[in-house]
């Protein structure tokens, strides 16, 4: 054996195979993935300036990261990304699942309603944003209009410039746009779920609630676990609708880890800088998707093969 | 402990009736078994009484309360899955005790409760584990270890073997059977294995398209069928049934094969009537090879088709008036196909329906 090895090249020998076989796809991301990532990660440790090409050789080591961590600004902008997180996610899956327990109830038009839930995700989120601009905006939007001719409110409420109102507005948006994605996944989670325990805990004394607390939602949480990865991604890197409806205003009241960067990277051209916040940011990313997937493996730890 | 009362209970989907007005009382203490085929309303009938199907009329009634207005919790009867229906993210111990925690009891309680039942049913070694880490087996320990714990007024069993291989489905029943000895209690059995209905039950409900057939323990079931449906479903392998006419003081096939009619059925039948007449393989055997060899007794020259060897006993196909028609041979030697043996029918065993309302002529 270790004779005919010998005799022939590594490149062609099987073990060896799956690699040549991979190697388009591997040199492929490399290259494309790779390669930006530590050059954006190079330039996060100069003082590189879009505006001048030659600070790309300037190397100041950790100075950008002693001061964005040295900058309120920045951290401004983490906790009220990570409060937007928290807040939106929570909201959509409580939405969600009320959504989804309740078109699971409904058996005539069912498929018609699913379809009806899922209309928000086909809208462009910049659309969205738009769209909800004009509806919270002070002096025309509709929202205002409406709230007038009621008589519930006799001025004009000012959603996107009111630094409380206008985190509330955005996070409206948001959830209006995206509650769906736990509503289709939950209820895909209660269409798997077996029958049976339920029953078993009816007779087992369960009123309805208790039916739901200890048996339907144990059940369905993993479902959510992924919908909460997929979307602690997605809102982590929220960037278009806030920057269309208040552009990270009233004075970076609604600033968001992104939009900051944005701002930095490209109208200050402090690419450096902006980079090093990206890496941050990306860490965030990388420990709300361990945190809710240490979850989800929890909650299905004990799922399998018990039916 | 209670007994369980039915009285004209009907059930409906939408516009099919599935269950047609039942009676039934159930003793205290009682085993009850529903058998039938697969639709015939048994399991729609267990569900009633849980209380997981309403009932669309008629009344159930769980010791003295008439329960139809109550959801399952309030009645205090637990039940066994086909499915098992253990709850997947907790652990036996927790499944055992689930019940009761919903019931408020003491944690002292239920951990005397749970250990009670783990005894009985030998899970104390599985307690810390979760349902997937279970063989079929112990899965149907654990459920019915949690129906135990609670003590309740009845057990509801719905096809619990069903899942289970068919060594384990034989120990199973024998435990459940043991468990009731054990824990004394009102007892309602789903099952479409009549095997099962005949060893486990102190009475055998035999229904059958939402009706039901026929009420007895089961020798009475066995032995006096009040309908060729029961004839033909209680028994293995099944009864023969052969239609014949009466001609006299004999029994006359189509091929004009004749036999002397039963001389305990005699006053039941009248000249001329349509019959069917139900013959058991126990009592159609070989000359020497029967069971039983006193009493009325009738023979016929026949041909073997087909032996089929079981061990103790042989079952032989047959054929009389053109149709295939199973004896046994107890005590076997080797049979060939085609050989032609002497049969010996037993004739006070033999049971004569009305062609017409397929009936026992006991009844008419």
């Amino acid at each position: 054996m270790s004779r005919i090895n010998k005799s022939i090249p590594f490149w062609r020998r099987e073990q060896f195979t799956p690699f040549l076989l991979l190697m388009p796809a591997i040199l492929i991301l490399l290259l494309v993935v790779l390669l930006p990532l530590l050059f954006s990660l190079y330039t996060s440790f100069t003082g590189y300036r879009l505006i001048r090409p030659d600070s790309l050789y300037n190397w100041v080591g950790f100075r950008n990261y002693e001061r964005i961590f040295t900058n309120a600004n920045f951290w401004y902008a983490f906790g009220r990304t990570v409060l937007f997180l928290t807040i939106a996610l929570n909201l959509e899956f409580l939405f969600g699942l009320g959504i989804a327990l309740l078109i699971n109830k409904i058996t005539w038009g069912q498929r018609t309603l699913r379809t009806i839930m899922m209309f928000p995700m086909m809208f462009s989120p910049i659309l969205v944003g738009y769209q909800f601009k004009f509806i919270f905006n002070d002096n025309i939007g509709i929202l205002n209009n409406a709230l007038q001719a009621l008589g519930l409110s006799d001025g004009a409420i000012p959603w996107l410039v009111d630094k409380q109102l206008a985190m509330f507005s955005i996070i409206f948006a948001e959830v209006w746009m995206s509650t769906s994605i736990f509503a289709i996944l939950l209820l895909a989670g209660l269409f798997a779920m077996p029958r049976d325990p339920l029953e078993a805990a009816k007779v087992d004394g369960c009123n309805p609630w208790q039916v739901f607390r200890h048996i339907t939602l144990p059940f369905l949480m993993p479902f959510a676990f992924i919908a909460m990865t997929i979307r602690s991604l997605d809102v982590a890197r929220a960037y278009d609708i806030v920057d269309v409806m208040t552009g990270g205003g009233p004075a970076g009241r609604t600033e968001l880890l992104w939009t900051l960067i944005a701002r930095v990277g490209y109208d200050n051209s402090r690419m450096g800088q902006a980079n090093a916040m990206a890496y941050v940011s990306i860490l965030l990313s990388i420990a709300f998707t361990y945190y809710f997937f240490r979850k989800l493996i929890a909650a299905r730890r004990y799922m399998g093969g018990a039916d | 402990m209670a007994e369980i009362k039915l009285e004209n209970v009907v059930k409906n989907y939408g516009k099919l009736e599935v269950v047609h007005g039942i009676n039934l009382d159930i003793a205290h203490n009682e085993f009850v078994v529903l058998v039938g085929p697969s639709g015939c309303g048994k399991s729609t009938t267990l569900r009633m009484i849980a209380g997981l199907e309403e009932i669309t009329d008629g009344e159930i009634s769980i010791g003295p309360q008439v329960v139809n207005e109550l959801p399952p919790r309030k009645r205090n009867i637990s039940m066994v899955f086909q499915n098992y229906a253990l709850y997947p993210h907790m652990s036996v111990r927790e499944n055992l005790g689930f019940g009761l925690k919903i019931a408020k009891q003491s944690d002292a309680m239920v951990e005397e409760r749970v250990g009670e039942a783990a005894e009985i049913l030998g899970l104390q070694e599985l307690l810390d584990r979760t349902p997937a880490e279970l063989s079929g087996g112990q899965r149907q320990r654990v459920a019915m270890g949690r129906a135990i714990v609670r003590h309740p007024e009845a057990f509801l069993f719905d096809e619990p073997l069903s899942n289970l291989d068919a060594k384990l489905r034989v120990q199973m029943r024998t435990e459940i059977k043991k468990l009731h000895q054990k824990v004394k209690t009102t007892v309602v059995y789903v099952t479409h294995d009549q095997v099962e209905a005949m060893t486990l039950a102190d009475r055998i409900v035999v229904m059958k398209d939402g009706w039901i057939e026929q009420v007895g323990t089961p020798m009475e079931v066995f032995n006096h069928p009040v309908n060729t449906f029961v004839a033909s479903f209680i028994g293995s392998p099944p009864m023969n049934l052969i239609p014949a006419t009466v001609e006299g003081a004999e029994i006359v096939f189509a091929d004009t094969t004749r036999l002397p009619v039963p001389a305990r059925l005699e006053s039941h039948i009248s000249d001329g009537q349509k019959v069917i007449l139900g013959l058991r393989p126990d009592d159609l055997t070989p000359e020497g090879h029967g069971i039983i060899e006193s009493g009325q007794k009738a023979s016929m020259q026949l041909t073997v088709d087909l032996a089929e060897l079981l061990g103790t006993e042989t079952i032989l196909y047959t054929q009389i008036n053109g149709q295939e028609v199973l004896g046994k041979m107890f005590d076997p030697r080797e049979v060939e196909p085609g050989e032609s043996m002497s049969f010996n029918i037993s004739l006070d065993k033999v049971h004569l329906f009305d062609a017409e309302t397929q009936k026992s002529v006991r009844l008419g």
